[in-house]
C-alpha cells in the first residue's frame, strides 16, 4: 500500500456554478490498480491445437499500451499458410472431438471456462485495461463479468439445443471463422466462442490486432480447463489475415463484428458459398429525451450511453434528441455532469473516461470533431487535463448540430456527443430514423404509452428506455438495417451457429 | 435456369416462323360458329393496379408442349423500381395492422383462390405440363398454405419472441418486427405452390413483397394478383413483375430500399451474383438451396414452416429498470 500525497485543486469550471475564480473544494486521490499479479509475456506466438507457436515464417509486431504508448508485448503476425494451419486443426478437432462430444459433456468445459475467468478476474481485468486503455472500473465490472457470464449461460444450452429449435433437429456447422473489434476485446471473445461452442463448433478467432493480449490470455484458460486440443484457435494479423480466414473453403461460419465497411467486404467474400454469416456492425444511436423524463436519471443516461468506453462503442448514444422544452436545463445538467468526468489513467479505480484505443482512432475521432466545427455546430469540452502520453481525447459535446452534419450522420466510436432537437414525438421518430444504422436507441420518458409508441417506432435492434448501455448474455443483440444481421446473446443468438433441417 | 428459357427468349419473328398461325393453346377448338374467346391481357401488379410494363414490351409465354400460351408482361428495371415504391408506401399501414387482421386478410386469400380453384388448376397443368390430378394437388396445397400461414400471423411472435431473464432489475423482452420491402425471387418450376410457399411467411409478418414472378411460368401468379387485390390485401403488399429474370433479378438484388432478399427460387449459378449485388445496403438474404430446387419438393410439410417467418424479421430487444 503506497501512502498518496494530498492532491493540489485546480480551478472550478465555470458550469459548476461556483464563485468566479473558486477552486474545486476537493480531488481525488490516484487510486491505481495494483498490476503486480499480472504477468505479460514478451512475445506471444499464434495458439493453435492448443500450443502457442511462431507464425510461419516468423513475423510479430508490437501491441502497446494506448495510455502509455509503451510496448506491451510482441505477438505473432500469422500468414495465409498459418490461416491455412488453424483451420485444418479446428476441421480435425471438429470432426475428431468436439462433434462427437455430448451436449453434456460440451456444457462443462463451457462452465470451466466460466468460473476459470472468475477465478482469474482481476488479471483480466487489469490486461484488458492495459492493452485497450479503458477504464479499470469498467473492465472489473462490466467486460470481465459478462464474459464468463456468457460462458455461463451458453453452458447450459449446450445440451438442451432441441429445446431451442423444436422440430428442427439442431447440428453443429463445423468451422467458425470470427473475427471481433477492439473495442471489448474479451466480451467479444466470450460472445463468440461461448455460443459456438456449446452448439458444437470449433474455433478460429481473430482478435484486433491492436488488443489481442486478452485472447492469449484466454489461451490460458483453454489450457487450464483442458479442453480439447485445435477446438479454439486463436491467431493475430491484420485484416488481410481476417480476410483469408473468411474466404478459407474449410470454414463453414463466419461472425463479424466491427465497422460496416469491414462487414460489407466480408459478406461480398462469402456471397456464393454456403457458409453462414452474422454480422454486428456500427451504429448511430439516437438518445431521445422528453420534457417529462426524470432528468437526473437521463442525465446519467447521456452520459452513460456516450462516454461509457470512451464512446468507442458500437450502440453508444451519440446522437441526443432533446424535446425543445426541456433543452436549457438539460443542457445546463449536461455540461455540469460533463466536468465532473475524470479523464486520465485507465488503471486510476476513479477514472470514468480512459485512452483511445489506438494513434489512428484518435487521428478519426480529431478529424470528425473539426467537421463538427467546420461545418457549424458548437463545441463544448470541460476543462480537464491530459495525461501528457498515450491517445486521450476531452469528453465532447456539439450543440447546434443538424441532420446533415457529418457528427450526425457518421460513426465516430469517440467521446463526442451531438445534440439535436425536436418538438413532436413524431418529428423525434423521423430524425431517429434517418440513419443507414439501426443497432440501438434509448427513450427517456415517464409516460408508458409514449415509450412503447416510441419503442415500437425505432428502426432498431435494441431499445433502452430509461436506460441505456445494459447487456446481458440472456439479451438478444443486433441490428437493423446496415448495423448487421443476426443476433449474440439469448436463445437468438444459438441460431447463428446451428444448421437447421426438417 | 429451366431448359425451357432459351424458348422464350426466341424472338417473335422466330416463333412466327416456327409455328404460323398456331391457335392459343388455352383456345377452346371447335367450330366457326363457336363463341371466340375473350382473352386475357397479363399484366404487372404494382400498388394495388395492374399497370403494363413501362417498356410497352411483352414476351412469349408457352406451354409444356410448347404452344404458346400469351403474351406476358416484359418488365424492366424502372418497373422494379416502382414495385419497390409501392411496397414502402405500404408497408407501414400492413405493418401497423394488428395479427388477428393479416390473419383474417391471410385467410381471405384462401376464400379467394378456393373460388378460383378450376381456373387455377387449368393454368397450373398449363403451365407445367402435369396431370390436371398433379396440379390439382398443387393448387390446393397452394391454398391450404395460405390457411396454415393465416393461423401463424398471431402466433409465430410468441413461438420467436421471448422473455429474457436478465441479471438486474430490468424487463427484457424481444419481439419480432418485419423486416421492411422483401424481393421474392418466385422458383422458376412450380408456378403457383412455389410461390404461395415464399410468399406467405413474408407478408404474414407485416414485411410487403416485390415478386419476381417465374420466367417461363408466369401466369398462374398473375392470376393470383387478381386475387390479391380483391381479397382486402392492400394496393402495395404485394407487387408481382413478370419479364425476363436476367434483366429484372440483378435490379432488385441491387435495390438500396429493399430490406431482405427471398433468393431461394434463384438458380444456384446466380446465386453469387445475386448475393453481391445485395451487400452495399446489407440485405438479408435466403440462399437457395445448394443443388437446387429440381428435386425440391413443394408439397412436403418441410416447405412450410414458422422458422421461414423467422427469416424475414428482426428481433427488437427492449430494456426497462424494474423499480418504484
Amino acid at each position: 500500500m503506497t501512502m498518496t500525497k494530498k492532491p493540489e485543486t485546480r480551478p472550478a469550471p465555470a458550469s459548476w456554478g461556483l464563485a468566479a475564480g473558486a477552486h474545486v473544494p476537493w480531488e481525488y486521490a490516484s487510486a491505481p490498480e495494483s498490476t503486480d499479479h499480472v504477468q505479460i509475456k514478451p512475445e506471444y506466438g499464434l495458439f493453435i491445437g492448443n500450443e502457442f507457436a511462431p507464425s510461419k515464417p516468423k513475423r510479430t509486431f508490437e501491441v502497446i499500451n494506448p495510455a502509455t504508448e509503451e510496448v506491451l508485448a510482441r505477438v505473432a503476425r500469422a500468414s495465409a499458410k498459418d490461416v491455412d494451419r488453424a483451420v485444418t486443426v479446428a476441421r480435425g478437432a471438429y470432426h475428431n472431438t468436439w462433434s462427437k462430444l455430448p451436449g453434456s459433456e460440451r456444457a462443462k468445459y463451457l462452465y470451466r471456462i466460466a468460473r476459470i475467468i472468475q477465478e482469474r478476474s482481476r488479471e483480466f481485468a487489469v490486461v484488458e485495461t492495459l492493452n485497450s486503455g479503458k477504464p479499470i472500473k469498467e473492465s472489473r465490472d462490466v467486460d470481465v463479468p459478462l464474459a464468463a457470464a456468457h460462458f455461463f449461460y451458453y453452458a447450459g444450452w449446450a445440451d438442451k439445443l432441441d429445446y431451442a429449435f423444436p422440430n428442427r433437429q439442431p447440428r453443429s456447422l463445423g468451422v467458425a471463422a470470427q473475427i471481433i473489434p477492439w473495442n471489448f476485446p474479451l466480451m467479444m471473445l466470450a460472445w463468440k466462442i461461448a455460443p459456438a461452442l456449446a452448439c458444437g463448433n470449433t474455433v478460429v478467432l481473430k482478435p484486433a490486432s491492436t488488443t489481442p493480449l486478452t485472447a492469449y490470455l484466454f489461451a490460458d484458460v483453454v489450457r487450464q480447463a483442458e479442453l480439447p486440443p485445435g477446438v479454439v484457435n486463436i491467431i493475430t494479423g491484420p485484416g488481410e489475415i481476417g480476410m483469408e480466414l473468411v474466404r478459407h473453403p474449410e470454414v463453414n461460419k463466419v461472425a463479424f463484428t466491427g465497422s460496416t465497411a469491414v462487414g460489407k467486404m466480408i459478406a461480398r467474400a462469402v456471397a456464393g458459398s454456403d457458409k453462414k454469416l452474422t454480422l454486428e456492425l456500427g451504429g448511430k444511436a439516437a438518445n431521445i429525451v422528453f420534457d417529462d423524463a426524470p432528468i437526473d436519471q437521463a442525465i446519467e443516461g447521456i452520459i452513460n450511453g456516450i462516454y461509457f468506453n470512451q464512446g468507442e462503442v458500437c450502440c453508444a448514444g451519440s446522437r441526443l434528441f432533446v424535446q425543445e422544452s426541456v433543452y436549457e436545463p438539460l443542457l445546463d445538467k449536461l455540461k455540469a455532469r460533463l466536468s465532473t468526468l475524470r479523464v486520465g489513467d485507465p488503471l486510476d479505480k476513479n477514472t470514468d473516461v480512459g485512452a483511445i484505443n489506438s494513434a489512428g482512432q484518435l487521428a478519426k475521432v480529431q478529424e470528425l470533431v473539426e467537421s463538427g466545427i467546420e461545418e457549424g455546430a458548437e463545441i463544448f469540452q470541460p476543462d480537464c487535463q491530459l495525461p501528457d502520453r498515450g491517445f486521450f481525447f476531452r469528453p465532447t459535446l456539439f450543440t447546434g448540430v443538424s441532420q446533415s452534419h457529418r457528427i450526425a450522420q457518421e460513426e465516430i466510436f469517440g467521446p463526442v456527443l451531438s445534440v439535436l432537437t425536436f418538438r413532436t414525438p413524431e418529428e423525434a421518430i423521423e430524425k431517429a430514423n434517418n440513419t443507414p444504422y439501426g443497432l440501438s436507441a434509448g427513450v427517456w420518458t415517464e409516460k408508458g404509452s409514449r415509450i412503447f409508441k416510441m419503442v415500437a417506432a425505432m428502426r432498431a435492434g435494441v431499445v433502452w428506455a430509461n436506460t441505456f448501455n445494459r447487456f446481458d448474455p440472456t439479451s438478444p443483440f443486433g441490428g437493423y438495417k446496415e448495423s448487421g444481421y443476426g443476433r449474440e446473446g439469448g436463445l437468438h443468438g444459438l441460431a447463428a451457429y446451428v444448421r437447421l433441417d426438417a | 435456369m429451366s431448359p425451357r428459357t432459351a424458348t422464350t427468349r426466341r424472338t417473335r419473328a422466330s416463333v412466327l416462323d416456327d409455328r404460323p398461325m398456331q391457335p392459343l393453346a388455352t383456345s377452346r377448338n371447335g367450330a366457326a360458329s363457336e363463341r371466340v374467346e375473350v382473352r386475357k391481357t397479363y399484366k404487372l401488379y404494382i400498388g394495388g393496379a395492374f399497370p403494363r410494363t413501362e417498356s410497352g414490351r411483352s414476351y412469349e409465354v408457352f406451354d409444356a408442349r410448347g404452344r404458346l400460351l400469351a403474351n406476358a408482361s416484359r418488365g424492366t428495371r424502372k418497373d422494379i423500381r416502382e414495385a419497390v415504391r409501392a411496397a414502402r408506401k405500404a408497408l407501414p399501414g400492413w405493418a401497423a395492422k394488428t395479427a388477428y387482421n393479416r390473419s383474417q386478410i391471410l385467410y381471405r386469400i384462401a376464400e379467394l383462390m378456393e373460388g378460383r380453384r378450376e381456373q387455377f388448376v387449368a393454368e397450373v397443368a398449363a403451365a407445367q405440363g402435369v396431370s390436371r390430378r398433379r396440379a390439382t394437388r398443387e393448387v390446393d396445397a397452394a391454398i391450404d398454405r395460405w390457411v396454415w400461414y393465416a393461423g401463424w400471423a398471431d402466433k409465430f411472435s410468441q413461438v420467436i419472441g421471448s422473455v429474457n431473464p436478465v441479471n438486474g432489475p430490468y424487463f427484457n423482452f424481444s419481439v419480432p418486427e418485419p423486416t421492411g420491402v422483401v424481393g421474392v425471387i418466385a422458383p422458376e418450376e412450380s408456378s403457383l405452390l412455389g410461390l404461395v410457399s415464399r410468399l406467405a411467411p413474408v407478408i404474414v409478418s407485416g414485411n410487403t413483397a416485390v415478386v419476381v414472378a417465374s420466367e417461363t411460368r408466369p401466369l398462374p401468379v398473375v392470376t393470383l394478383t387478381e386475387v390479391l387485390a380483391t381479397s382486402d390485401v392492400p394496393g402495395g403488399v404485394v407487387n408481382v413483375v413478370t419479364g425476363l429474370r436476367r434483366e429484372i433479378v440483378p435490379a432488385l438484388a441491387a435495390h438500396m430500399d429493399v430490406n431482405a432478399l427471398d433468393a431461394f427460387g434463384v438458380a444456384p449459378s446466380e446465386a453469387a451474383a445475386v448475393e453481391d449485388a445485395g451487400v452495399e445496403n446489407v440485405k438479408r438474404l435466403v440462399r437457395p438451396p445448394s443443388g437446387g430446387l429440381q428435386r425440391y419438393d413443394w408439397l412436403a410439410d418441410a416447405a412450410q414452416s414458422p422458422y421461414l417467418i423467422g427469416q424475414f424479421v428482426e428481433t427488437k430487444t427492449v430494456w426497462h429498470p424494474i423499480g418504484a
